[in-house]
C-alpha cells in the first residue's frame, strides 16, 4: 500500500471550510528565532515513514514563499521549517494538509537535543576507546610478557584507566550515592564498590610489579554496563519525541478584546480573569469562561466523555479545553491559566502518579537481594583467606576478584536489551512504550478498562441509515452540510461522498440549531427536527426539510475504531477480562457493548469515578490495564496498573498513558500485550542466566582461581549471551510471532 | 619485544584520533536521522544539508 495517499476523510474535512492548523499567531508563538531574521517552526508528523514521505515534504515545503530551508527528520517524525521573519508565517499547515499528513505544532520547551543522551554516548565512546586499547595491551601480557615489559604496559594500562572511569563511571556514582543516601541498595553499589576497589588493587600491584592486575576486567565492565544504559535511555526518549506534541489540548494563547476596543493575541499566561476573549470556530476554549455574547455547539467530549455536542449560548460557563464548534463567541475569561480545569486535573494526575512510583522495576528488585549477597560473600572470602594463610595481600586479591568477576555486568544488560528490542518491535507497529517499568507492567496485566468515546469508538460521528435516505435526499443535505463543521454535518457530508451537485445561495448556519440555504426557489434546512420542522416536532437527531416539511431523517451514530472487535476477541483468547467505563449517556455504551459482546460495562461516569473503578480493581488484586484518551480519564490512566491511550487522545491522557498506540487499529491493545508478555518470558530468561553465570563464578573465585584473563573472557562472553537472548524477540517475522493472538499483526498506516 | 613499543604510543594516537572524530561526528548531529539518512541514498536531489539543525 502507497503510503502517501491521504486518507478520504481527511480530503473530505479540507473540502470544508474548516481551518488547518492552528492560528497564525499561535504558530508564531510557537516559533523560535535562530538567526536574526530567520525563524524556526518544529513540527511533528507522525505518518512520516518513509524516504518518499521526506521527499514529498522537503519539496512542497521548501518552495513555499518565505520558507529558507525544511528538514525532514525520519527518525523523530519531526520536520523543522525555518522562515524569514516579516510576514506571516508561511501555510505550512495547509500545504502538507494538502499531501495528506496531519503536522501539529511541536512543543518549544526544549530545542530536540537531549543532553542526557548525549553526556552517556560520550561516555560510553571513551570507555569503548580505552578498553579495546587495554584488552590489546593485555593481550601481550597474557600472552607471556613479563618483567619490566610487563611493568610498562601495566603503567599504560592504568593510565587509560584512570581518565576512563573519572569521565565515563560518573554516571554509576552518582546513581549509587543517591541510592545509598536513601538507604537503599540498587546495581550500581556492586559496580561503583567492585570498580573502585578493583583498580586501587590494581595500582598496588602495578606499584609492586604484580602479576595480575584488573584494568582490563574495570573498563569492560563499564563499557558493557554503559550500552545498556544507553540503550535503556535510548528507548525512553524514542517514544517521548514520537508522543511529545502531537496535539495540544489548550491553545497556546488568545484574541483578547481589551477595553478600548484594540485586538491582541495573548499568550496563555498573559490572560487573566475578566478578560474578553474571541473565540472563533473551530478554536479550543483556553481558560474556563462565561459566554457573553453569540451562541453555538460545543464539542465536550475530550473533557467528559460525552459524544454528542452541547448547544450553548450568553451565560453557559465554557470548560477550557472544549471545542467551539459552529459559531464564533465572545466570551469572559472566569480563571486564568492556572486555575482552570486543565491545570485542575493535571494535579489530580500527579496525585495519582505519586501511587505509580511505588512499582519498582524487577531489575531494581533482584539488585535488592544481589548487592548485599555479593558483598557478604566478598567479606565472608577475604576472612576466610586471612583465617586460612594469614596473607592479607592474598585474601585481599581474592576478595577483589569476587565482587569483579560477579559484577552484574549480564545482569545490567539483561533487562534493557530485551525492553529495547521490544520497543523497537512495538514503535513498528506504532506503539510508543514510556520506559522499561510500563512493559514489565503490562506483561502482568490481567484486565482491561476500556473508555469509549474516542478509544472503542473513533470519537467521529458516522452516518449510520445511508440505505435509507433518498440519493437526491443526501445530496441535498450534504450540498448543506458541507458548509458547517458540526459533527453530524461532517459525517453527512462524508456519506454522500463526491456525489454531491446541489449549490446553495443564501447559506446561513443557525448555532446550536442547523444550517439553511436556498435551492430552486425552496427553503432547505439540515438541523434539529424542532428547528426544520414548521409542525411542532421535538425528537432528537438531525432532519433536512424543505420549507419546513420532513424530507428525511438522519441517524448519527459513534464508528467503531477499526479492528475494535478482533482487538476485544483477542483480549478475550488472551485470557482477560475486558469492561467498559464511559462518561457517555448510557444508549451509547450499551450500543457499543452490544456490539462489541463486552458484558460489563458502567455509564456516566465521572473522571473521580474511573480512577475510583481502577483503585477498587487494584485493591481486589487485579492489575488493571486503563485504555482510555480523553482529559477525563487521565486520572484513570494514572491510577491503573498499566495503560494506554491512541495517539488521537488529549495531550494530557497521553503523557498520563505508558503507552500510546500512533495508529488508528485498536488491535495495537493486545499486540502491544503480546509483546510486553514475549519480553517479560525473556528477561525472566535472561535474569536466570546471568544469574546461572554468576552461580558458577562464585565458588571458582572464592575458591581464588580466577586470573584477570578468565575474568574478562567470563564477563564478556556472559554478556554476549545475554545480549543474543535478547535479540530472538526481534528475530521472528511480525505476525507469526504473537503466540495465541488470532488477530492479523499487519497494521495499516 | 622492547623495540616495538614505539608502536604502543601511535596505536593509542590513532584510536584517540578515531575517538576524537566520532565524537565530532556526534556533536555535528550526524547520527539525529539515521532512518532518513538511510532514505534519502535513494533518492536524486541530493540538497546539502540545512547547516546544523537547532542548537
Amino acid at each position: 500500500m502507497s503510503c502517501c495517499v491521504p486518507p478520504p476523510a481527511f480530503i473530505e474535512a479540507l473540502a470544508g471550510p474548516q481551518r488547518v492548523g492552528p492560528a497564525r499567531e499561535e504558530i508564531l508563538l510557537a516559533s523560535r528565532q535562530v538567526d536574526a531574521g530567520m525563524r524556526q517552526t518544529d513540527l511533528s508528523v507522525p505518518s512520516i515513514h518513509c524516504g518518499a514521505c521526506v521527499q514529498a515534504i522537503e519539496k512542497a515545503l521548501g518552495t513555499m514563499d518565505g520558507v529558507e530551508n525544511v528538514r525532514a527528520n525520519l527518525s523523530t517524525r519531526r520536520v523543522a521549517v525555518r522562515w524569514r521573519e516579516g510576514g506571516a508565517p508561511p501555510p505550512m499547515f495547509e500545504a502538507l494538509a494538502r499531501l495528506g499528513y496531519e503536522a501539529n505544532l511541536h512543543e518549544d520547551a526544549e530545542d530536540g537535543r537531549d543532553p542526557a543522551l548525549g553526556a552517556l554516548i560520550r561516555a560510553m565512546a571513551v570507555a569503548a576507546f580505552a578498553s579495546m586499547n587495554i584488552m590489546m595491551l593485555s593481550g601481550s601480557v597474557w600472552s607471556g610478557a613479563d618483567g619490566p615489559t610487563r611493568d610498562v604496559l601495566h603503567w599504560i594500562c592504568a593510565g587509560l584507566t584512570l581518565p576512563t572511569l573519572l569521565y565515563s563511571g560518573r554516571i554509576f556514582y552518582v546513581s549509587a550515592w543517591q541510592a545509598l543516601r536513601h538507604g537503599r541498595a540498587n546495581m550500581d553499589v556492586p559496580i561503583t564498590v567492585g570498580v573502585m576497589l578493583a583498580f586501587a588493587l590494581s595500582v598496588y600491584d602495578t606499584l609492586h610489579s604484580g602479576a595480575e592486575v584488573y584494568y582490563d576486567a574495570t573498563v569492560s565492565l563499564l563499557f558493557f554496563l554503559l550500552i545498556g544504559r544507553t540503550l535503556d535511555h535510548v528507548m525512553r526518549e524514542r517514544a517521548r519525541t514520537a508522543v511529545k506534541g502531537l496535539a495540544r489540548l489548550a491553545p497556546r494563547g488568545a484574541l483578547v478584546e481589551h477595553a478600548d476596543g484594540t485586538r491582541e493575541y495573548l499568550a496563555l499566561r498573559e490572560i487573566e480573569p475578566g478578560m474578553t476573549i474571541l473565540l472563533a470556530a473551530g478554536e479550543r476554549v483556553p481558560v474556563d469562561a462565561t459566554v457573553i455574547g453569540g451562541s453555538s455547539d460545543l464539542d465536550r467530549s475530550l473533557v467528559s466523555g460525552e459524544s454528542a455536542p452541547v448547544s450553548i449560548g450568553p451565560g453557559a460557563r465554557l470548560e477550557a479545553g472544549t471545542l467551539n464548534l459552529t459559531g464564533p463567541l465572545i466570551v469572559r475569561a472566569e480563571a486564568g491559566e492556572r486555575d482552570s480545569t486543565l491545570a485542575e486535573l493535571m494535579r489530580l494526575v500527579e496525585t495519582a502518579e505519586g501511587g505509580r512510583n511505588r512499582y519498582r522495576r524487577l531489575a531494581d528488585r533482584v539488585a535488592g537481594y544481589y548487592a548485599p549477597v555479593v558483598h557478604l560473600a566478598a567479606l565472608a572470602t577475604f576472612l576466610g583467606w586471612v583465617a586460612v594463610n594469614g596473607d592479607l595481600h592474598n585474601a585481599t586479591t581474592i576478595a577483589i576478584a569476587v565482587l569483579i568477576i560477579t559484577c552484574p555486568c549480564a545482569l545490567g544488560l539483561a533487562v534493557p536489551m530485551v525492553q529495547v528490542v521490544a520497543a523497537r518491535r512495538l514503535f513498528d507497529a506504532g506503539i510508543m512504550v514510556k520506559d522499561g517499568s510500563a512493559l514489565e507492567r503490562l506483561a502482568e496485566t490481567d484486565c482491561v478498562v476500556f473508555d469509549k468515546t474516542g478509544t472503542l469508538t473513533t470519537g467521529e460521528a458516522r452516518l449510520a441509515n445511508t440505505g435509507d435516505i433518498a440519493a437526491t435526499d443526501l445530496m441535498l443535505a450534504a450540498g448543506l452540510a458541507v458548509h458547517s463543521r458540526h459533527p453530524h454535518s461532517r459525517a453527512i457530508a462524508v456519506a454522500a461522498g463526491k456525489a454531491r451537485t446541489a449549490t446553495f445561495t443564501d447559506m446561513r448556519e443557525v448555532p446550536g440549531a442547523g444550517i439553511e440555504g436556498r435551492f430552486d426557489g425552496a427553503r432547505y434546512r439540515l438541523g434539529r427536527a424542532e428547528w426544520a420542522l414548521d409542525h411542532n416536532d421535538t425528537s432528537a437527531g438531525t432532519v433536512l426539510s424543505r420549507d419546513g416539511e420532513l424530507l428525511a431523517r438522519f441517524e448519527i451514530s459513534d464508528t467503531l475504531r477499526a479492528g475494535a472487535k478482533a482487538a476485544i476477541d483477542a483480549l478475550a483468547a488472551q485470557g482477560l477480562s475486558v469492561e467498559i467505563v464511559s462518561g457517555d449517556a448510557a444508549p451509547n455504551v450499551e450500543a457499543v457493548g452490544e456490539r462489541l459482546g463486552i458484558a460489563d460495562r458502567a455509564a456516566g461516569v465521572l473522571p473521580g469515578g474511573k480512577s475510583a473503578r481502577l483503585a477498587a480493581l487494584a485493591a481486589a488484586g487485579r492489575k488493571p490495564l486503563m485504555v482510555g484518551d480523553g482529559l477525563n480519564d487521565a486520572p484513570a490512566l494514572t491510577a491503573a496498573h498499566v495503560s494506554m491511550a491512541p495517539g488521537s487522545a488529549a495531550d494530557v491522557g497521553r503523557s498520563a498513558a505508558d503507552f500510546v498506540f500512533l495508529h488508528a487499529d485498536l488491535t495495537a491493545v493486545p499486540q502491544a500485550i503480546a509483546i510486553a508478555r514475549q519480553a517479560a518470558w525473556l528477561v525472566r530468561q535472561n535474569l536466570v542466566l546471568s544469574l546461572f553465570y554468576n552461580a558458577v563464578a562464585l565458588p571458582v573465585a572464592v575458591a581464588g582461581l580466577v586470573n584477570p584473563f578468565l575474568a574478562a573472557v567470563a564477563m564478556s562472553a556472559s554478556s554476549v549471551v545475554v545480549v543474543a537472548n535478547a535479540l530472538r524477540l526481534g528475530w521472528r517475522a511480525p505476525g507469526r510471532d504473537v503466540n495465541a493472538n488470532p488477530v492479523a499483526v499487519e497494521v495499516s498506516p | 619485544m622492547s623495540e616495538f613499543f614505539y608502536l604502543i604510543p601511535i596505536s593509542l594516537v590513532l584510536g584517540a584520533a578515531g575517538l576524537v572524530v566520532f565524537l565530532w561526528t556526534l556533536r555535528d548531529g550526524q547520527y539525529d536521522d539515521l532512518d532518513g539518512a538511510a532514505e534519502r541514498i535513494l533518492y536524486e536531489e541530493d540538497a546539502p544539508r540545512p547547516d546544523r539543525p537547532s542548537r
